[in-house]
């Protein structure tokens, strides 16, 4: 493994640097169909579940033939999609920010023809690489972030949590069997790297136990300063401690303010939180992004703890399941998960779901709260 | 033979949806059998490495991975997150495994011929493992080495034309919606406004100047597809001033059960003849719209563009002619003070031409975030801080009924002194002369 140089040469980091540049312009990457009628797009239609047709106001037709994939991908995994793109599509595919692949090509023919052989390719274990759908009125691709493949504060994995909920409901992703477009993200942290907390069901690690302090490396580590500041709720203050018999800089943690959002342990590397027992997930339903019908919403927690169960993390999927089930059944068309939880009411929410209701789901965080609390008669038995 | 033992791991090879782990594992044999002789830059066996450190997480219920030191390339502050793990005895191959944020083109949009010479590069200098996309919109390579860094930069920019994306307190990589490439709801260029901040903005994108990070996304309607109202501090979604254009013969085309409904995307469940008064006019959230049995019709002035109705009869109804966007303020996760929604700051701006009414906006915003700003605060929270006022004092934005949801219900309003007639300072001698002590 002989180090090989591109030329870049340390003793003169100024030397041909070229920086600032940003991407590569859009417009080189079109596909020419979309090129030629870029902003002149007279209607769509889903053909079957994964297929789109676009309508150009010239006549042109596109065809769009969408596949789920895991976000993690590797360069094989992206060759392989290249060489679809380059034998059935003029060499252009392109990604959505659910994490699937379009493909597009110019008939109906071809895109019925893609898609039998995006669906015939399979791992040697047998999953599939490339399934169809991800279209209307289904359960699409889950976002979600790095777990613990990758990401240093993560109360679970998501790649992990993923793919089982994604086995659990991969029916739904290849039909529009839902009452409307049914949304599920993931998150690994409270950091939320996306957007889980609008989402129609959101999975979400999450951490119960207060940070270990590790007396012994914290001032070395950290600016103590910004550990005690970086608490939402006061919760830190600096203190003097005894290792060893020397006396040590480092801090001193009230447990019972801690609510385990784990931004202490972003500023210092010496205050970690995470924990087998202590470390699980948060369900939150009934959030959107989209102003159709009602206006865009957060997403509630309706279940507060759920435990990390890897590898198949089974209660998730048996929840979720729980959940998807009892609105797939009772919502209305057009409806989604939060406008159909609002319409039949919370309570009822949790009587159909079968979801315990707990005190922990009662807000308890700052201003917000209150507004979450009733205040009429017109509940429901 | 595979490097590490990984039974937990191999459950997740089961089941229909793509499995990470075999594609990983196909990775592993891939870079061991280096079928085009790759002088592979970092450990051959960094993907066994990574299986392994994964099932010990699955054993321990615990993340592996330290926190990022500080790596980067030369002059920027962005791009590049460090990362190692805590165990790099027993996985040689990651103990130093850095993360590069590639900035992607709008839409996601590739050749094959570019994307293959992206893979052949991270083959080459990195893990060949990625995530097509990270959630901020980047490429997102996951896994090099420190003395890899510049190399990857300098081919990305000589070679590809390309540059790395934001990280830490830095404008991140915009993202946007496809745009007007494929979709006919698009109300603005949304892929020329993207491509032109991001180019306009490149400084902020690699030095962090910031309190925290800060998010631009565009959203061509109100569908939302990128999320913007949920996830950027300055979120631009498309709109239009004028009326619903209605093309009655497919109304009835719909009404008569010759086009599906929402464009098919209910079509695999039967809900029963389509009825344009139960799905649409009873449906519409300001009552706006009638049915007399032949024709559609709308009181434009009393929609607020929700998108329901032209969602379900899409090739009946269009957006209006006169587009242009609303521009939000102020969305972010729940880290620290909770979550929060963007907040309409501009009800309406064209987004034509070099984009001023856009940038100087932006450019407002940050001064006085910069300014007042506290570590690690987001725009979202300065806001709440100090006040919507404020932020339509910095902004020179008048205030209008479009702001609320509704006025205030306290009394308790912060008059400034130059407000109120005659100001504040009085003369008490002036006030006993009209009141005993």
């Amino acid at each position: 493994m002989a180090f090989i140089s591109t030329g870049y040469d340390p003793k003169k980091p100024m030397e041909n640097r070229i920086t600032d540049i940003g991407p590569r312009k859009y417009d080189q990457f079109l596909p020419p169909v979309l090129k030629d009628n870029y902003g002149k797009w007279d209607y769509h239609e889903i053909i079957e579940p994964g297929v789109l047709m676009h309508k150009g106001l010239s006549g042109d037709e596109v065809y769009t033939v969408r596949c789920g994939g895991a976000r993690l991908m590797s360069v094989t995994m992206v060759r392989e999609i290249c060489d679809i793109a380059d034998e059935f599509c003029g060499g252009y595919v392109r990604f959505t920010t659910r994490n699937n692949v379009e493909f597009m090509v110019n008939t109906k023919d071809e895109a019925l023809a893609l898609k039998a052989e995006l669906n015939g390719r399979k791992f040697e274990a047998g999953s599939y690489k490339f399934p169809v759908g991800g279209t209307g009125a289904g359960i699409t691709n889950i976002v979600h972030t790095q777990g613990w493949v990758h990401c240093h504060t993560p109360a679970t994995d998501a790649s992990g949590t993923v793919k089982v909920v994604m086995d659990e409901f991969f029916e739904d992703f290849g039909s529009h069997n839902m009452p409307a477009p049914l949304r599920i993200s993931m998150a690994c942290c409270l950091n939320m790297c996306g957007a889980v907390h609008c989402s129609d069901i959101a999975i979400l690690g999450y951490h119960r136990k207060p940070p270990l302090i590790d007396h012994e490396y914290l001032d070395n580590l950290c600016e103590i300063p910004l550990a005690v500041s970086a608490c939402p709720l006061g919760a830190i203050r600096p203190t003097k401690t005894e290792v060893n018999g020397k006396e040590v800089k480092s801090v001193a943690i009230k447990q019972e303010r801690c609510m385990f959002c784990g931004n202490c342990y972003t500023m210092c590397p010496s205050l970690p939180l995470s924990d087998k027992e202590g470390d699980g997930l948060v369900i939150m339903a009934g959030g959107k992004i989209s102003n159709r019908i009602s206006n865009p919403k957060f997403s509630k927690v309706v279940v507060a703890f759920i435990p990390n169960e890897p590898p198949r993390w089974p209660t998730l999927a048996k929840v979720i399941r729980q959940i998807v089930d009892a609105y797939s059944k009772d919502a209305r068309k057009y409806e989604r998960l939060g406008d159909w939880a609002e319409r039949i009411g919370w309570e009822r929410f949790f009587e159909k779901c079968d979801l315990e209701f707990t005190e922990h789901l009662i807000d308890d965080f700052r201003d917000p709260a209150y507004y979450t609390w009733r205040q009429t008669t017109n509940f429901k038995w | 033979m595979a490097k590490h033992p990984t039974p937990l791991l191999d459950q997740l090879e089961s089941g229909p949806w793509p499995s990470f782990v075999s594609d990983i594992k196909q990775e592993a044999d891939h870079r061991h059998a280096n079928p085009d002789g790759v002088e592979y830059q970092i450990p051959v066996d960094v993907c066994d490495d990574l299986l392994g450190i994964l099932e010990m997480s699955y054993v321990d219920g615990e993340t592996h991975w330290k926190h990022g030191g500080i790596v980067g390339v030369f002059g920027y502050g962005g791009g590049v997150i460090g990362r190692y793990c805590d165990q790099p005895e027993m996985f040689p191959g990651v103990a130093h495994f850095h993360t590069v944020r590639v900035a992607q083109p709008s839409g996601k949009y590739y050749t094959a011929e570019y994307l293959r010479a992206l893979m052949d590069l991270w083959d080459f200098r990195g893990s060949g493992l990625t995530n097509m996309h990270g959630a901020t919109g980047d490429l997102v390579w996951l896994g090099t080495t420190t003395p890899q860094l510049e190399e990857i930069f300098h081919t990305l920019t000589h070679d590809l034309n390309t540059d790395l994306g934001g990280s830490g307190s830095n404008l991140r990589t915009p993202a946007d919606c496809l745009g007007q490439s494929r979709c006919e709801y698009a109300c603005y260029d949304v892929a020329a406004l993207c491509y032109h901040m991001t180019i306009e903005y490149q400084d902020e994108l690699h030095r962090p100047a910031f309190p925290y990070k800060f998010k631009f996304k565009f959203d061509g309607c109100p569908n939302g597809c990128v999320a913007s109202i949920a996830r950027s501090d300055f979120s631009v979604i498309g709109t239009w001033k004028d009326d619903i254009r209605i093309d009655q013969d497919a109304v009835a085309a719909y009404v008569n059960g010759e086009f599906a409904p929402n464009a098919g995307a209910h079509s695999s469940r039967d809900w029963g003849k389509f009825d344009i008064v139960k799905e649409v006019v009873d449906l519409c959230p300001t009552g706006c719209m009638s049915y007399d049995g032949s024709k559609l019709n709308i009181d434009n002035k009393e929609c607020y563009r929700c998108m329901h109705c032209i969602n379900t009869m899409p090739r009946a109804l269009k957006i209006g002619a006169e587009t242009g966007a609303s521009i939000f303020v102020g969305a972010k996760a729940p880290i620290l003070d909770g979550a929060q929604m963007g907040s309409l700051l501009v009800p309406f701006v064209p987004v034509q031409g070099d984009y001023e009414e856009v940038t100087e906006v932006v450019e407002n915003l940050w001064d006085w975030w910069m300014e007042e700003g506290k570590n690690r605060e987001r725009i979202g929270e300065t806001i709440r801080r100090m006040g919507f006022q404020k932020m339509l004092e910095v902004t020179n934005i008048k205030a209008d009924a479009r702001h609320v949801q509704e006025p205030r219900t306290n009394p308790y309003i912060f008059w400034k002194e130059e407000d109120v007639e005659g100001g504040w300072q009085r003369d008490v001698n002036e006030f006993r002369k009209r009141h005993q002590r």
